[in-house]
């Protein structure tokens, strides 16, 4: 087993006074493919956005317990949320490329650090488009408008934007479920290639998705976390009846 | 029954499309009138030459320039500060909290204050506490900034076109979609650095409208300069903040009102009527466009 990356520790999440997490407690080994599953509005979304305090900017949100990312924890008052995003970053279910040319979308981040040099961020934009799979489709045409790329194409491009910060982690929300099989099974290859220098937690609807992608597997029904193991193992012996039932497709 | 609902039916389609008949014949006899009148003095010469014999001939180039240069300054200043204020109110206040409650409570009511009223601050504000304080702590009394001239006129239209910025300012932001916030945000930069490169370029458009129905507004407003910066006739073009500028509403008021022989100066009020609507009219026109590809960009 490899090392933790992510700990939470009896971390629930309101919405006010609705609870939307209950007391989740769980590690997320470095460099494997921890995917979430459950049934829609089981707090998916909710737990992973916990992980890079994204959660932070909508009010209302009260969260209690502990989330240690490489030990400290994030929700600490000398916690910078800059930083920690920079550290764990995030892929969104819609593609949401800035209305930038593509080179500008990807230079986006290394700008922000203050990294201006024309050269280290042609290297850096280069680099990261690459280890999205994506360099070849778009080369020729780093200036045009990112909005011009296709579902899937835009989708590869935002990952290699993630990449360009060089996070540690990568969080992933339903990334490809808007996008076609041809595409889908470019990104599942791609996750299967990044997780050789990522931890990377996603969240998916799609079985066979979870199946091929991931180590591990948790599963979440109405906030709470019901079973959480090898994926290879949930998918055959599950424990919990629950579980068995949701991945046989007999609810949710 | 059903014929009495026929016939109320009929009434009613009648009465509105009458109505909407009536609206239209006032704008078509409004431009036809003033177009005829105006006419025969419209030109290129008129448009470029100052007033002559007391006003009664000439051109009403000194009124084009003032205009242009008051809605020049009162962009300068109303377009940052009323974005400002939008940025603040979008991004920064709580919604519930009293200070933001506060200020759109002020921009509403500023925005249905009487135009007078705000010619009136102005002369009291600007000049009267401003102007003469600058006068007696720099220029040891000697009258300079306490008396009417275009950058109090300017700062005073300002004020009266800041709920225009602010409105149109705010109802761009809200356009830019919450997932490039957060885009920009998961991706490490910090609130203002993703209002400074995400936010403002995206509502640049809403920027721009907010500009142009400020100045459209500012072109047509006579009331707050009319104590404020206004002048009934200069020989000269104002060169310095500190000097008076002619208007073309001011200028119709006054041709209309002041002139040795009102009768004789009509084809010039029309014709300068004429100039003031075809500004006011294609500004409000740009506006509209902008802001229905803004909307059309945001679904
Ligand atoms: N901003 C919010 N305010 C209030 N309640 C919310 C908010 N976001 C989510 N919720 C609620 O929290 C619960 C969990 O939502 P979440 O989006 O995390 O579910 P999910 O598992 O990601 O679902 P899906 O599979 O449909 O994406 C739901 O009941 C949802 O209605
Ligand atoms: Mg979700």
């Amino acid at each position: 087993m490899k090392e933790t990356k992510i700990k939470t520790r009896d971390l629930s999440l309101y919405y006010g006074a609705k609870m939307a997490l209950n007391s989740i407690t769980m590690d997320i080994p470095e460099k494997e493919v921890t995917a979430f599953i459950g049934p829609s509005g089981c707090g998916k979304s909710t737990f992973l956005r916990t992980l890079n305090r994204m959660n932070d900017l909508i009010p209302g949100v009260r969260i209690t317990g502990e989330v240690l990312v490489d030990s400290l924890n994030i929700y600490d008052k000398q916690i910078d949320v800059v930083n920690l995003r920079k550290k764990v970053g995030m892929v969104f279910q819609k593609s949401n490329p800035f209305a930038k040319s593509i080179f500008e979308n990807v230079a986006y981040g290394p700008r922000i650090n203050g990294i201006n040099n024309k050269t280290k961020l042609e290297e850096i934009v280069e680099s990261s488009l690459k280890k999205a799979f994506i360099w070849e489709e778009v080369k020729d045409r780093m200036n045009d408008s990112a909005m011009a790329l296709s579902g899937g194409q835009q989708q590869r491009m935002c990952i290699a934007r993630t990449l360009a910060v060089e996070p540690e982690i990568i969080l992933m929300d339903e990334p490809a479920s808007a996008l076609d099989p041809i595409s889908t099974a470019k990104i599942e290859e791609l996750i299967h290639e990044l997780k050789k220098s990522y931890t990377i937690v996603i969240v998916t609807h799609n079985m066979q998705q979870a199946a091929r992608v991931s180590d591990l597997t948790a599963f979440f029904y109405l906030g709470e976390l019901i079973e959480y193991g090898k994926t290879r193992k949930i998918f055959t012996t599950p424990d919990k009846k629950h579980t068995e039932e949701y991945i046989t497709g007999r609810f949710g | 029954m059903s014929r009495q609902k026929t016939i109320t039916g009929g009434l009613f389609v009648g009465v509105t499309a009458f109505s909407a008949f009536l609206i239209i014949a006032v704008i078509i006899i409004l431009l036809v009138v003033i177009i005829n009148g105006g006419k025969d003095t419209f030109s290129w010469e008129f448009l470029t030459s100052f007033p002559e014999d007391g006003m009664m001939k000439g051109g009403i180039f000194p009124a084009i320039f003032g205009t242009v240069l008051l809605v020049l300054i009162m962009s300068v200043a109303a377009v940052p500060f009323g974005t400002i204020t939008a940025i603040y109110l979008t991004e920064y206040a709580h919604e519930k909290s009293v200070l933001a409650q506060t200020i759109r409570f002020a921009v509403r009511t500023l925005a249905t204050v009487p135009s007078i009223i705000f010619g009136l601050f102005g002369l009291g504000f600007f000049i009267k506490f401003v102007g003469t304080g600058i006068d007696d702590v720099f220029l040891g009394g000697q009258l300079k900034w306490g008396q009417p001239n275009i950058l109090w006129a300017s700062l005073t239209m300002a004020l009266l076109t800041l709920p225009v910025v602010i409105v149109s300012v705010e109802e761009a932001i809200r356009t830019v979609p919450r997932e490039l916030r957060e885009a920009s945000l998961a991706l490490g930069a910090t609130k203002w650095e993703t209002i400074k490169r995400i936010v403002i370029p995206g509502s640049r458009s809403g920027i721009m409208t907010g500009t142009i129905l400020a100045v459209s507004r500012g072109a047509g407003e006579v009331a707050p300069i009319l104590f404020t910066g206004a002048a009934y006739y200069l020989a000269t073009l104002p060169t310095s903040l500190s000097d008076q500028f002619m208007n073309l509403g001011y200028h119709i008021y006054i041709m209309a009102t002041q002139s040795a022989n009102v009768d004789q100066t009509l084809p010039i009020q029309f014709a300068t009527t004429m100039v003031l609507l075809l500004l006011t009219f294609t500004l409000n026109l740009a506006a509209v466009i902008i802001r229905s590809r803004l909307r059309r960009n945001a679904k």
